[in-house]
């Protein structure tokens, strides 16, 4: 489904140049779910930004279902295939714009028919009633927003989608409710994630496998199990996964 | 003996427009020298718990309480000018993020030394000794760079650790910390954290360690207060949180995915409106 090889992105010129992701490899098999894992500044989310789109400046091969891309453009058929359901529910939401707006709008771009059947079937996929349809993003909760923001990831109906930290702002009991959601949408849709977060026990939870980043490389390629188990081969993750673990008491 | 603060009945509210909202209804607890958790999800009352003790609720929010007491001495509702001098030499706050808390054309060393200068009348060579030495204190390498450093360059963990340096300059009694570790790699948590923790051994503070991070606090604190819609639904020590009895406690527990025991979904959390006003739960 995804194919990463030798992507390397950068930012700036020389001498400031800063090289963000190195050389890094993974693919993702279609129907799965991939994570990737690392501390801030790490390059996880960059590479998320580099595959949608966003970032013209890195070199390599990124294929999508077959088809390579290139820079920033992307065809129509790649944002049928490809969605990107960013961290920040406040923040990824046009404040003036309703529920319905933000829905319609997505499906009208995407050159779907029955516009109004299709943005209430969306609204009921997501777990929001009908009753959300006419709201604005001020009048929902953080989670009723990134419901919003993941109905909007499913209209154009894609294959992948790329998921960036999708519950760290949220609180724990409104997070179990989305990564359910989640998991249910993977499931009956056949869907595929590549997921980021800093959280390893998300990532855990939701994804087969991962790959653990630092400082733009990706350092080690595990499965859930692995990670589970804290049996990483390289000094770094497993250094990651005990500091995760949380905090022990001296004395 | 007397505990560091005494808190009964407190209780925050401001008017909106659609009615007085209670943020806080009727908090109590006493804080000795331990590290206390307060814990609980986006508007339960934490964080303004936090800032009604420290006097920061400005109008028109009200705060009332049967009993608000540092050391023994009533500080409900002081006016300003008294309210100055014990914030920072006697209670002090850490904020979730430095960035927003820290003055961003000013130096880091000139910023401790500012608020030190102040509360002791200190001359400028011994603010500046103290300075170092706190910035030494929180584990900062190189404290001569750090402390002609503007905040933009330093990394967020950084600034983190010159915010607990800064407040703990002038030796407060108890330090209020909101979220201090939230926005932080877990790596640099941890050693926050460590820090925190000899402050409240080697120096017999009180902290009152506000977080939405149930296993951290467990791990961390040595008692835990579980607030919920504005009040304390339960109370118990912090190494008894995995057998919390309220069934918000519990669902919260339940709904953290965890790395030592897969599920294959994830509990979703059930609120019941009787837990508003039930009475928190441990106590008789």
């Amino acid at each position: 489904m995804l194919r990463v090889e030798d992507l390397d992105v950068w930012f700036g010129h020389p001498p400031e140049r800063v090289d963000a992701v190195k050389s890094a490899c993974f693919a993702v098999r279609p129907g799965e779910s991939f994570g990737l894992v690392g501390e801030s500044g790490s390059g996880k989310s960059t590479i998320l930004r580099a595959i949608a789109g966003l970032i013209d400046s890195w070199s390599g091969r990124i294929e999508v279902a077959g088809a390579a891309v290139a820079g920033r453009r992307r065809s129509r058929g790649f944002h049928k295939t490809v969605q990107m359901v960013f961290q920040d529910p406040y923040a990824s939401l046009h404040p003036r714009h309703s529920v319905d707006r933000v829905l319609s709008e997505t499906l009208r771009l995407q050159g779907m028919d029955r516009i109004d059947a299709r943005t209430a079937r969306l609204l009921d996929q997501v777990g929001l009633g009908r009753g959300f349809r006419f709201r604005y993003p001020h009048q929902l909760s953080g989670g009723q927003r990134q419901r919003v923001a993941i109905a909007r990831a499913l209209a154009a109906e894609p294959k992948l989608l790329l998921l960036d930290e999708p519950t760290s702002a949220l609180d724990v009991s409104v997070q179990a409710e989305i990564l359910n959601l989640l998991a249910d949408l993977r499931r009956d849709r056949g869907l595929t994630y590549v997921m980021v977060s800093h959280d390893l026990a998300v990532v855990a939870h939701m994804c087969d496998r991962l790959a653990v980043m630092r400082q733009g490389r990706i350092v080690e390629k595990m499965d859930a199990a692995r990670l589970r188990a804290g049996a990483a081969q390289s000094d770094y993750a497993r250094a990651l996964i005990a500091a995760s673990a949380g905090y022990l008491r001296q004395g | 003996m007397n505990p560091l603060l005494s808190v009964r009945n407190l209780r925050v509210a401001f008017p909106t427009r659609s009615g007085r909202f209670e943020a806080v209804r009727g908090v109590s607890f006493d804080l000795g020298r331990e590290r206390l958790g307060m814990v609980g999800e986006s508007g339960s009352g934490k964080t303004m718990t936090g800032r009604a003790i420290l006097g920061l609720v400005r109008p028109p929010g009200e705060v009332a309480a049967d009993r608000l007491e540092l050391g023994g001495e009533p500080i409900l509702n002081l006016p300003e000018s008294r309210l100055r001098r014990l914030r920072g030499a006697r209670i002090s706050m850490v904020m979730q993020d430095p960035r927003f808390s820290l003055n961003p054309v000013m130096t880091v060393g000139r910023q401790i030394m500012e608020g030190y200068r102040l509360h002791t009348g200190t001359s400028r060579a011994q603010a500046r000794d103290k300075a170092l030495e706190m910035l030494a204190a929180v584990q900062i390498r190189d404290p001569e760079r750090v402390f002609d450093a503007y905040p933009h360059e330093v990394s967020g963990g950084m600034g983190q650790r010159i915010m607990i340096a800064m407040m703990l300059a002038p030796d407060p009694e108890i330090l209020i910390a909101d979220e201090p570790t939230s926005a932080l790699d877990v790596s640099v948590r941890n050693e926050v954290l460590r820090i925190l923790d000899r402050l409240v051994r080697d120096r017999g503070m009180g902290l009152i360690f506000v977080s939405h991070d149930l296993n951290l606090v467990a791990q961390f604190c040595d008692r835990v207060l579980i607030m919920y819609a504005g009040r304390v639904v339960e109370e118990l020590p912090a190494r008894d949180l995995h057998a919390a009895r309220h069934p918000y406690t519990r669902g919260l527990l339940d709904s953290l995915p965890r790395l030592d025991r897969p599920v294959r979904r994830l509990a979703v959390l059930q609120r019941q409106p009787d837990w508003r006003d039930a009475p928190p739960e441990g106590t008789p």
